[in-house]
């Protein structure tokens, strides 16, 4: 079984960070160099850990956004009332140390090791461990055609916009779908609305091609995509989901 | 906020059940005690907003684990599964 090897024991790590970057006006990438890092393998994550002076510890888990053969990147999503990911997006500067381990995870993978097409469904932030998926894709030539269906509130709240559209023009079999559920400026020349049954019928492959899907995103996003790709056919088992803590798309 | 905001699945216990076992169990078959489904560790229904954790059955929402975190060791009840599935 894949990935189901034994890995021997997690430990922390202390890792440096070497560069942040703003994605948007909550959102920031934060390169790392950790120690001993083994390599990655496309929508794992990792689990970082928060000390504070008298002991109390805070632990989140992010995803990783990076292609394996990368520098380690994160990308984090400021929730206004967390305990971790403020820090993160707003205090943490090159040079400073971040306890880190991992990398975690085996069943919200994609290696890409097979030419099935594969359907990734985002949700705001939800987008990072599919934009691993999406790099590595284009970093190993994979032929496997991908499609990335990403819901954001807002334009301003695309993240990795300029590159997801440079993907799309120079990647024969990756195509981007964008829908905005909140507002959309003027000209918008995407999707409008929620993801569910309606969109899925234009932009989905049919259940018959029998594409890996990987939808992630909050608890309320993942559960209405995963609704309504059963609704269309799919079988639930081939629908893979990772929800996360954070805001929705 | 309402409390499916706070449903997460198994893959946020990823890094604990790593760390007690020493393996990658999202990707374990279990079986719930109570209703009997069968799903991989990731296809759990996990709180982590109560003291300790608690995961349950995305079928009939029986508590299938519970998993208290003290400073030197931890508490795991599994008492709500029957069966786990690991490789050899």
């Amino acid at each position: 079984m894949a990935g189901a090897a034994v890995l021997g024991r997690l430990t922390w790590e202390i890792a440096q960070v070497t560069a942040a970057k703003e994605e948007t006006a909550r959102v920031r990438t934060i390169a790392l160099d950790v120690p001993h890092w083994p390599g990655h393998r496309p929508g794992q994550h990792v689990d970082i850990r928060l000390t504070a002076e008298d002991g109390y510890q805070a632990q989140r888990s992010y995803s990783i956004a990076s292609a394996p053969g990368e520098q380690l990147e994160l990308t984090v999503e400021r929730l206004e009332d967390g305990e971790v990911s403020p820090y993160l997006v707003d205090e943490l500067r090159p040079g400073d140390g971040i306890e880190v381990r991992g990398p975690i995870g085996g069943y919200f993978v994609w290696d890409g090791a097979d030419a099935r097409p594969a359907l990734l469904v985002a949700g705001g932030s939800g987008v990072v461990p599919l934009m691993a998926m999406i790099r590595h894709r284009v970093m190993t030539g994979s032929n496997a055609p991908i499609r990335l269906v990403y819901s954001s509130r807002t334009a301003g709240e695309i993240i990795y916009r300029s590159e997801l559209d440079e993907i799309a023009r120079r990647h024969d079999g990756v195509e981007i779908i964008h829908t905005l559920t909140r507002e959309q400026p003027n000209g918008w020349a995407g999707r409008v609305g929620r993801i569910g049954p309606e969109l899925f019928a234009d932009v989905a492959w049919p259940p018959s091609e029998a594409p890996s899907v990987y939808v992630c995103g909050s608890t309320g996003f993942v559960e209405a995509a995963a609704e309504a790709l059963v609704g269309m056919g799919y079988d639930p088992p081939s629908i893979r989901t990772e929800r996360y803590g954070g805001t929705g798309g | 906020m309402d409390t499916s905001d706070l449903k997460l699945d198994g893959n946020a216990i990823a890094g604990t059940m790593r760390e007690l076992f020493g393996i990658e169990m999202t990707v374990a078959p279990c079986v719930c005690r109570s209703c009997g489904a069968r799903e991989v560790m990731a296809c759990v229904d996990v709180y982590v907003n109560a003291p300790g954790t608690v995961v349950r059955c995305r079928h009939c929402q029986s508590v299938l684990m519970t998993i208290v975190r003290g400073r030197d060791r931890t508490w795991l009840d599994p008492s709500g599964l029957r069966l786990v599935e690991l490789p050899s």
